[in-house]
């Protein structure tokens, strides 16, 4: 899972030449092996290696603040949303609804790493929603559809329908 | 930029270590653990660190980057890849090893949890030349696994059970000594070591129930994922234990009256909000009070607690007077009345007081003034004087709500003593305009008159430290301290205790001879008189706080005056009363998304819910499933169907009812010898984790979520006797013979523990079960006292009895009709069955449940997995059929028919499954 997600993000982030990773422990945990020094361990440890070998550094951020934004919910998304249980789901559509009510990316007004990772983690659960549930966390789907469409995000993934008039009516939950 | 923390919180050594090692100037505020800062996080969480930008950091790990980079510090692969370790591999195991360690007392399981992370840790330094983890200086890396680590590598509880660790040790000291690191350990945990973060550590979910839960992903199967998790010896103790089988225990099930505490025995005194009398109650009440502390006092004398539930009708109060007015009888008749009406509605839902009594009595009269008395002499008295309306007509003072006028803010005409409707303003009765009285109309003079009231504020001291200590050692509900402490925060007023009414307990002062006592005053000492009434040794349960431990149920409107006000009154009495230890509060229940209103006829009230057909055990199910714990929920009639057809009918019962019918179909109704192989045994040691799971749910009054316990075992089971087919192994060689028969005792000895794991819930579909499995009588005892585990309780040659089905199916005609009857209101957007003409749903009256067919049960009759697989097959090759004339664009009229023959198949494969044929249209109506 995790390894396609990280091919998926060289092929986002235009890198030419395709890392050879393993995976370690019952986790699964993805593993860089690198010519130049030890293996790097972790997903997000990797992803953020990447986006510098492919002079993106943007994606991680354009100030302090805003790197240490991208770095809370890369970690959220390893923390708390990997190998969740299902209440905890509902949770966690409910704190990022919350959340995004007001802003478009997950570090504000610009696409970053978490955006692309989040979206990766999330997949599963937004394929699985039903419309009613949809509209629910509608602030979720917005940005879920938007990150979709974002140029060269989804690749291994399938693509979600979200319909864009409501069905149901609202205040009913 | 502002920084919040908490007293006693692991994670804030982090961030001010962080903050004083990198000097970044920031304020720090200290909040309690439940203050919530981040606004879109669901649970409290500490520390946060508030950005310029007004983004909140809410993860310390982030913060502590964040700190270094503002100092010039930028991150490395090799500190992000530390982080990352720490946050996804370390921590969890620090956080259940403290679990484990403080609050459950195992150190030895707390030391192997750490086992690994530690080794890890041990290695990588060991390859190291610096000094510190990434340089030769201290960076963000140190910081956080320092502080991780902290709680444990301080503690020699730990060094003896996670080895020698040569270069953690080492490194762990040089980051100690920076002072940066000793402020901030001084900080947090004030000097009071590991024991200051008990606190936090409780108001956690204990991690290793998140360890278990399955990963939501999408093709993994529950079975796989519960597999992966269980380790082999985990498996291995809980097939031993199992196969020990039940002991021989005598000792009786049976209640003697009158129960009394014992000593060395664990003493729970339970009490639930004491209903007031002219009131039926809803749903709402039942769950919030009665039915929850009914499970609860049914767990605890299964698991052999000397347990005492008491409960009565509030029967003192205007009300009742004014009620007795309207009906024209004395209010002695209107509470005889209604008394019995309560009575008669919690004995329907099976509500196992043992006593249920009343407060019209005069050991009432005798405990209130005695209390009244001992509060007097102590000076907690005061005396001053009220301005009322009292009506020369009706000859009394109004109430209230017994009042109308002229709001004096907007002019509103009918404006209540209490508040106006139009403005919302509270307005006190005596500044209404032109005031009515509402029986006679006539105008109320203004009079004054000498009330007592309870001096609060004198004894607010003495109860905060009383408050301190029972929600520190008892179970008090996050809603419960909360409204309390908001109660104190706004500080304490004296509160009036007496009232110029006849229907009460007498006052027995004589400057106040013709008073009564307020019913706040009056109606929790009711918990004392209604024990009295049932035994004249009551004080043994009220004046015994050494040993006997108390649980107040209520809703969460109730609180104030279990928490605060009442022990004030038993506080200031000072005659050694029990109080509170436990308080358990619900927050509300609400109807189809409104409100539940008598007076607009919306809503289940509890004498109707037995003229639904549906039956108790049902209900209590339903309610008890949606408990609202943490949250408010709402009662929902497509909900309930759903979950009747989909839990209980082919969850549970279908699981019980199948392992019943493997042992009289294919075994001549004796169970069959039982070999365990791996599989048995990873089952018999899920169903043991579950057990496990039901049993601290419940100890912590966690009633709804325990109920899940259940319904997972029952749906591990289903797909235990789905994967290995007995019914098929049946007809095959000797070895298969003899795993049928395996499978088939195993699974009917899951059946039997399933009936004691309902006792609290379904108390008639647990009897049930044991009846039709003749099980012994004590087996549910058995099981669950002293944790003994699961047990194999039917042993091979037992005999079983008839197998029936235990639950009927909610037909949607039916649920539509009661829906429609109970005013419940719901778009019918939502309601694809809209379309039914109306006369069908008119006609629908709710069947009696004997008069059901049992046909339509998913039992194994139904339910025919051969024909299932046939028709599957079928099924997926008509689609293939229509999906190649779509693509040949054949014409309209083929494919319309090709598709009609495929709707059928699925109907039939829907039933042959034992679904419901028209799943679309309960799906549509799932709220």
């Amino acid at each position: 899972m995790a390894l396609k997600e990280l091919s998926s993000l060289e092929k986002c982030l235009g890198l030419k030449k395709p890392n050879k990773y393993s995976t370690q422990g019952e986790r699964k945990v993805p593993v860089l092996q690198n010519n130049n020094g030890p293996a790097l361990v972790g997903l997000v440890t990797i992803a953020s290696h990447l986006v510098h070998e492919a002079k993106r550094t943007e994606l991680l951020g354009n100030s302090a603040e805003q790197r240490a934004v991208v770095q809370q919910w890369l970690e959220y998304r390893i923390t708390r949303l990997d190998n969740c249980s299902k209440e905890e789901v509902k949770v966690i559509l409910k704190e990022l609804n919350q959340y995004l009510e007001d802003k478009v990316y997950l570090a504000g007004n610009s696409f970053t790493l978490a955006d692309t990772l989040m979206y990766y983690g999330i997949h599963h659960i937004i394929m699985n929603l039903a419309v009613q549930e949809k509209e629910k966390f509608l602030n979720v789907t917005r940005w879920f559809d938007h990150i979709q469409h974002y140029p060269g995000v989804r690749h291994h993934l399938a693509p979600v329908v979200v319909l864009r008039n409501r069905v149901y009516p609202s205040g009913q939950h | 930029m502002k920084l919040f923390v908490s007293e006693g919180n692991p994670h804030c050594v982090k961030v001010l270590a962080g903050l004083e090692v990198t000097g970044v100037k920031c304020d720090v505020q200290l909040v309690s653990h439940e203050e919530r800062v981040v606004p879109f996080l669901n649970r409290p969480v500490l520390p946060v660190l508030l950005l310029p930008s007004g983004q909140h950091l809410f993860s310390p790990n982030a913060i502590c980057q964040y700190l270094f980079e503002v100092v010039g510090k930028e991150a490395s692969d090799d500190g992000n890849q530390l982080l990352e370790w720490e946050a996804t591999e370390l921590q969890p195991a620090v956080l259940q090893a403290l679990h484990m360690l403080m609050l459950q007392g195992k150190s030895g399981e707390a030391g192997t949890v750490l086992k690994g992370p530690l080794g890890w840790l041990e290695q990588y330094l060991s390859k190291r030349t610096t000094p510190f983890l990434t340089e030769e200086t201290v960076a963000v890396a140190d910081i956080v696994l320092w502080a991780a680590l902290y709680p444990i590598l301080s503690n020699s509880t730990f060094e003896a059970v996670v080895g020698e660790l040569p270069s953690v040790r080492g490194w762990f000291k040089r980051v100690s000594q920076v002072p940066a690191c000793e402020a901030a350990v001084q900080r947090v945990l004030q000097g009071k070591g590991l024991d200051a973060l008990k606190n936090f550590l409780q108001k956690q979910p204990a991690p290793h129930i998140q360890r278990r839960d399955s990963p939501s992903s999408a093709n993994a199967t529950e079975m796989e994922d519960s597999e992966l998790m269980m380790t082999e010896e985990e498996v291995e103790v809980a097939a031993q234990a199992w196969s020990k089988g039940l002991p021989d225990c005598s000792d009786s099930t049976q209640k003697k009256h009158p129960i009394l505490p014992q000593e060395g025995k664990r003493n729970v005194l339970v009490t639930s909000a004491l209903p007031y009398v002219n009131n039926v109650p809803h749903l709402g009440n039942i769950i919030g009070c009665v039915l929850s502390a009914d499970v609860f006092a049914r767990y605890g004398r299964l698991r052999g607690w000397n347990l005492l539930y008491v409960c009565g009708t509030d029967e003192y109060g205007t009300a009742t007077e004014n009620k007795a007015r309207e009906e024209g009888l004395t209010p002695q008749e209107i509470c005889d009345k209604y008394h019995a009406v309560h009575s008669s509605i919690y004995k329907w839902f099976q509500i196992d007081f043992d006593y249920f009594g009343r407060t019209t009595t005069e050991q009432q009269t005798e405990i209130a003034q005695d209390i009244f008395w001992r509060l007097h002499e102590r000076g907690y008295l005061l005396e001053d004087v009220v301005e009322q309306l009292r009506c020369e007509n009706c000859q009394r003072f109004l109430a209230d709500r017994f009042v109308e006028g002229v709001c004096p803010h907007c002019k509103y005409p009918e404006a209540r003593g209490d508040q106006c409707d139009k403005c919302g303003r509270l307005i006190n009765a005596v500044e209404l305009k032109e005031p009515q009285c509402k029986v006679c109309q006539q105008t109320p003079e203004i009079r004054s008159s000498k009330h007592l009231f309870l001096d609060l504020p004198k004894l607010e001291g003495e109860l905060e430290q009383w408050l301190e200590k029972s929600m520190g050692s008892g179970d008090w509900t996050v809603n419960a301290k909360h409204i309390t402490r908001s109660w104190l925060r706004d500080g304490l007023k004296p509160r009036c205790i007496t009232r110029d009414l006849q229907w009460g307990t007498p006052v027995p002062h004589p400057d106040f001879s013709d008073k009564v006592f307020y019913v706040w005053f009056d109606a929790p000492i009711g918990y004392l008189s209604i024990t009295a009434n049932y035994t004249s040794e009551w004080e043994k349960w009220w004046k015994n706080p050494q040993q006997v431990e108390l649980y107040n149920f209520m809703a969460k409107d109730n609180v104030p005056f279990h928490s605060v006000v009442f022990p004030c009154s038993l506080l200031g009495a000072q005659d050694n009363y029990t109080l509170v230890n436990n308080l358990v509060a619900t927050e509300y229940l609400n109807y189809e998304d409104t409100k539940f209103s008598k007076s607009r006829g919306v809503g289940v009230f509890g004498d109707m819910a037995k003229d639904t057909g549906i039956p108790s055990d049902v209900w209590r199910f339903y309610l008890l499933y949606l408990r609202p714990e943490g949250q408010d929920s709402a009662f929902s009639w497509a909900d309930m169907a759903l979950k009747n057809n989909s839990e209980l009918l082919n969850n549970l019962g279908n699981f019980i009812n199948r392992a019943g019918m493997f042992v009289s179909k294919f075994f001549e109704g004796h169970v069959p010898e039982m070999v365990l192989q791996d599989e048995d045994k990873r089952l018999i040691a899920q169903v043991c984790w579950e057990l496990k799971q039901y049993i601290q749910l419940l100890d912590k009054v966690r009633i709804r979520d325990a109920l899940k316990c259940i319904l997972n075992i029952s749906r591990h089971g289903n797909q235990y006797i789905q994967v290995n087919e007995p019914w098929k192994k049946i007809k095959g060689g000797d070895d298969d013979r003899k795993r049928a028969g395996t499978v088939t005792g195993v699974s009917v000895n899951v059946a039997c523990l399933l009936s004691a794991m309902l006792e609290p819930y379904m108390p008639t579909v647990s009897q049930t079960i044991r009846d039709q499995l003749q099980a012994p009588a004590h087996c549910a005892r058995a099981m669950l006292y002293a944790d003994r585990g699961f047990l194999c309780s039917l042993s091979a040659g037992h005999r079983i009895g008839t197998v029936s089905p235990l639950f009927q199916k909610l037909e949607s005609e039916q649920i539509e009709a009661l829906r429609k009857r109970f005013g419940g209101q719901q778009p019918d957007e939502e309601t694809p069955t809209g379309k039914v003409p109306s006369s069908t749903v008119n006609s629908a009256q709710p069947k009696p449940p004997a008069a059901a067919a049992p046909a339509v049960n998913a039992s194994v009759s139904a339910a025919d997995p051969e024909k299932a697989k046939q028709l599957a097959a079928a099924v997926a090759k008509q689609g293939d059929k229509v999906r190649a004339l779509k693509a040949q664009k054949a014409e309209k009229s083929v494919v319309t028919a090709e598709v009609t023959k495929l709707l059928e198949l699925k109907k039939e494969l829907a039933l042959a499954e034992g679904k419901n044929p028209e799943p679309s249209l309960q799906k549509g109506k799932k709220k």
